[in-house]
This record gives structure tokens, C-alpha cells and sequence, in this order.
């Protein structure tokens, strides 16, 4: 154990504050360790990530592994992990989705006390807008789904919205809203501080998390994984669980196999922090944008993908032009805002817009990707199945249907609410 | 804002005029192939960090599909190009090399070319 976890602040509550305060917060120790790499883990993963660190995380508390290294060539949670728009929800169609994503709400529910770190989970209700006849039929399909699948969602008529949401126009003319399904169960929680969290349960068993170290290289012999050469050095593995979203195609090609995977910009902005005035989550996929208000009262807002392949983490003025404006008929407030700052990611997008959580042609090489544009909400669920298949060496029963043979069989999970936005 | 310019009516149009269709020069597989291939041909691709081809459709325009070449590490684009060739044109990969001289193609030219004419019969 790593001496932070044996120290008077290892363990975060109201009496370490009140400890610390005495001392003029002097015995604060760093969250999790910065160790150089060892020669040979049993696991390595790539991607330190959320959904990297909940792999390790659950591997080590579900199974007992705890030599584990994940290794990431920037810092921490820098990639996707920070840059959602850290919407939670679990009301999907298609059976194999709602079980992994509920399983992930589930876990999120008790995340900071299972992580004794506040990752400031706040399920404050989702609300999925339906502005076109067309999304009426299928939202409410998707509410009888969701009720054989025992995830508890209703449809609400557009009064009711109205009074949840007074900022909202409901009549029009392009985009009337005709009703939503709603989550109450759903909601956000603080991205950062779950990539924070998990790191510092991984460190605090003894794994290594490797920042600055991009993976240069895979070794295989006789269809076996061997080692990564990274920019720290050679890296022998047993194991090795890819695990990098955007730069996934890049990491599959080191290991010589191709993945059914394409890589696009995905934008969100943020405004000026303005007073309390949208207590829900939003999502409006007809006109491709979804909102909500952070503590601090900035609107979050997040748009759709651009078309083409990219790796820049920017994407197109356009779109954002398009979001904001579709925006702004349903929500006229926000045309008086300015915004703060504009960003982007690199998703990883599937044929099916389903993930991928799978064994590889290349032996004990396991693939968790394809989360596309709504990974953060999957990151417990994933970590959960994902630490099942790297751990038995085959998928549990969350896993099973996300191989990647459902791209032989033409067995995809078809999502209709996955319109390659807001999933 | 990306811009490209149509090889067909030669105007440099904007993002917003454009339809990208996806990676360029897939292999079509049909019936009679194995799954697999059929399964690369519908889904797998490359996806690099770096020189792309890739198909366009200049949609709010002259409404042909063409080639472009570009790194999706940069967005820096090399040039665009017929759609009616089964490879990138040396003209293209010549552009390539000039940025990007450690560049090697990915494909053998096939010793006699398919001259374009017989594509569109």
C-alpha cells in the first residue's frame, strides 16, 4: 500500500477536514502515486481514462488483481473523460444497452461512498424531448421497453414539461415539443472527479498509473500479446486491454487488426454562469443539442458530430452554429447568453453506434471502445464488464452481446435513440 | 472551415456544401465472398492518425462523389481527385510526399492500370 492510504488523510471525511484545518491543511498527500513503470504487470491497460480506471478499479476489487499498470500518454481523464457533457441515463431501447448502462446509474448512485471520493453525482431528473411525430412513436416504444427491462421511465405531455422546465417554449413552429420520456433517476455527475476517484482507489491497491506515456509499439508472438514499447521503455503484459476511445483504430493497428471503428469531432460549449434556471438535464435530439446547468450556473450545451474523420479534438464552427440555433427556438433565454469556451473530442463511432467490449484476434488482447458520443455515463458499467472479460479471459453476461462478432453475424444493437448524437 | 474544391465543376466549396461519404477505394465484397471480407467491406476500416482518402459528395453543388486526400492529424488537405480511379493518382501522392516524405502508399499498383473509361462502362 502506497504511503497515502496508510496516512491520518488517507481516508476523506468531515473529520480528516476538520484534522487538516488544525494544521493549515499541511498533511494533504497527493491523491494517487506517480511510479515509474515496472518491467511486467499481469494487466496492462491502455488509457487512463474513465473507463480504463474503472476497468483496473474492478479488476482489482472484483477479482483481486492488483498488478495492474494503466498507462496514458497525456494526464489523466484529459481525453473524452473531461470533455462531455456528463449526462447520465439509462433509457434505452435495446435490451443488452439498458442492462450495461443501468448497471452503470446503478453503480453511479454509489460511487462517492464506494470511492470515499465525492464525485458529485446529482440525478436530477432527464428529460428526452420529442419534437417530431416520429420520435413521439419512438420514445414511447422506448417507455414500454424500458418497463419490460425494469428501468423505471415515463412519458410526460408537454404541460408537464412546461412546469418542470418554465424557460422552455413548447408551441413552436418549427419544433413544437409534443412530449418526452423522462428519467428521473438520471441526471450528471463531476467528470473529472470520477477519472480522480478511481485513479486514487486503483493507486491506493497498488496499482501503477502511468501519465506521459504513449504507447509506441505492440509486441505479439504466436498470436499472443508479449509487451507495449511505450515512451517509458518495454512493458511486458499477460494481458493487454485497449482501452482509448478516439485513438483506439491507432492502437489496433500496432497489434495488426482492424476495428469497425471511425474517429469524428464531437463539440460542446459552455456559457457565462447565469442564476438557477434549468434544475433537469435536456436532450433534443431533432435538433441535435442537449443542456444543462452546472453548480456553478453555466448552460452546458452539447452538439452533434461532424462527418468527417478527425483527430484534432476540433471540430467545425458550423456545427456549432447549427446546435445553437436549433437551441435557442426551444429555449429563447439563450440567445441573450454568451459563451465562455468551446471544445471538442475524438469519438469512436461504430457501424451499430453500439461499444465494442471484446477479445481480439490477437490472443489476450481485449478491446473496450465504441462508446461513441455517450461513453461517461457507460464508465462504471464498462469498467464492471470490461474487469469480467479481461479477468475470465471471456464476457459475463453485461459483455456478451458487445463482441466483436455481432459485426460477422449481423447481430447489431441497433440503437433508434443512437442517431450518432446524443447516446 | 474546411474547404475543398470539386474536381468536376472546379469550385472550392465549403464544409457546408459537402457530404462526406466515409473512407475512399473499399474493396466491395457481395455475395460469394466469406464473411469475413464481407464484414471488413461493410465495416472495418482504417481510421488512421494521418493521410486519409476519403469520398465527398459535393451535394449543394454539381451533385458528383469525388476523392479527397487529407491528415486527420492536421486537417491539412492534399488535394482532391476523381472518383473514377481505383487508386489515389500520382499527382495526389506526389502532393503527399511533398508535406509528408516518410509517406508510403498502401496499396501495389496493379501492373496494367484500369484505364477509367472501363470503371464507367
Amino acid at each position: 500500500m502506497p504511503a497515502s492510504a496508510s496516512s491520518s488523510t488517507g481516508r476523506y471525511s468531515v473529520f480528516a477536514i476538520a484534522k487538516e484545518a488544525m494544521r493549515l491543511h499541511t498533511g494533504w498527500k497527493r491523491a494517487w502515486a506517480s511510479p515509474e513503470p515496472k518491467k511486467k504487470y499481469q494487466v496492462v491497460i491502455v488509457g487512463a481514462g474513465g473507463h480504463g480506471l474503472a476497468t483496473a478499479y474492478y479488476l482489482g476489487k472484483n477479482y483481486g488483481i492488483t498488478d495492474v499498470a494503466v498507462i496514458e500518454k497525456g494526464w489523466l481523464g484529459g481525453g473524452n473523460t473531461g470533455r462531455n457533457t456528463t449526462i447520465i441515463r439509462s433509457n434505452y431501447l435495446q435490451d443488452p444497452s439498458a442492462a450495461i448502462y443501468d448497471k452503470a446509474l446503478k453503480l453511479y448512485e454509489n460511487l462517492s461512498q464506494d470511492l470515499n471520493y465525492n464525485i458529485m453525482f446529482s440525478p436530477r431528473g432527464l428529460l428526452m424531448l420529442a419534437q417530431t411525430e416520429h420520435e413521439v412513436r419512438g420514445y414511447k416504444r422506448t417507455v414500454y421497453a424500458n418497463q419490460l427491462q425494469g428501468v423505471a421511465t415515463e412519458w410526460v405531455s408537454p404541460k408537464r414539461i412546461k412546469d418542470m422546465l418554465p424557460i422552455i417554449n413548447i408551441d413552436g413552429p418549427r419544433y413544437p415539443v409534443l412530449g418526452g420520456l423522462y428519467q428521473e433517476r438520471g441526471g450528471t455527475a463531476r467528470h473529472d472527479a470520477v477519472a480522480w476517484g478511481y485513479a486514487r482507489a486503483c493507486s491506493a491497491m497498488g496499482m501503477h498509473i502511468i501519465q506521459n506515456c504513449e504507447v509506441t509499439g505492440i509486441e505479439t508472438a504466436n498470436g499472443q500479446v508479449r509487451a507495449v514499447n511505450t515512451g517509458k521503455g518495454r512493458i511486458e503484459c499477460d494481458k493487454l486491454a485497449l482501452i482509448a476511445a478516439g485513438h483506439s483504430s491507432v492502437l489496433a493497428e500496432m497489434a495488426g487488426f482492424r476495428l469497425p471503428i471511425e474517429s469524428l469531432a464531437l463539440q460542446a460549449l459552455v456559457s457565462e454562469p447565469i442564476k438557477p434556471c434549468c434544475d433537469i438535464v435536456i436532450m433534443a435530439n431533432t435538433v441535435h443539442g442537449y443542456l444543462s446547468q452546472s453548480d456553478k450556473g453555466e448552460m452546458v450545451i452539447g452538439g452533434g458530430t461532424d462527418g468527417f474523420n478527425n483527430y484534432t479534438q476540433r471540430g467545425s464552427w458550423h456545427h456549432v452554429e447549427e446546435t445553437v440555433r436549433a437551441l435557442i427556438e426551444t429555449f429563447p433565454m439563450l440567445s441573450r447568453l454568451k459563451m465562455l469556451r468551446q471544445w471538442g473530442g475524438i469519438v469512436d463511432m461504430t457501424g451499430d453506434r453500439s461499444p465494442i467490449l471484446s477479445a481480439t484476434p490477437v490472443g489476450n488482447i481485449f478491446v473496450n471502445c465504441g462508446w461513441g458520443t455517450g461513453g461517461f455515463k457507460a464508465i462504471p458499467g464498462s469498467g464492471w464488464a470490461m474487469a469480467e472479460l479481461v479477468a475470465k479471459g471471456q464476457p459475463g453476461p453485461l459483455a456478451a452481446d458487445f463482441g466483436l462478432n455481432r459485426f460477422v453475424e449481423g447481430r447489431f444493437i441497433d440503437e433508434s435513440v443512437a442517431a450518432g448524437v446524443a447516446h | 472551415m474546411l474547404t475543398l474544391t470539386c474536381p468536376y465543376c472546379g469550385i472550392a466549396a465549403e464544409e457546408t456544401e459537402l457530404q462526406p461519404g466515409g473512407e475512399a477505394h473499399l474493396k466491395r465484397f457481395g455475395p460469394g465472398s466469406t464473411d469475413e471480407e464481407f464484414e471488413a467491406y461493410l465495416f472495418a476500416r482504417k481510421n488512421p492518425k494521418g493521410v486519409h482518402f476519403e469520398r465527398w459528395r459535393h451535394a449543394y453543388g454539381c451533385g458528383k462523389w469525388f476523392m479527397a486526400a487529407r491528415d486527420t492529424a492536421t486537417l491539412q488537405v492534399f488535394g482532391t481527385y476523381s472518383a473514377q480511379t481505383p487508386h489515389p493518382t500520382p499527382e495526389i501522392v506526389a502532393a503527399i510526399r511533398a508535406h509528408r516524405p516518410d509517406w508510403q502508399p498502401d496499396w501495389t499498383e496493379a501492373p496494367a492500370d484500369t484505364p477509367a473509361e472501363s470503371l464507367n462502362a
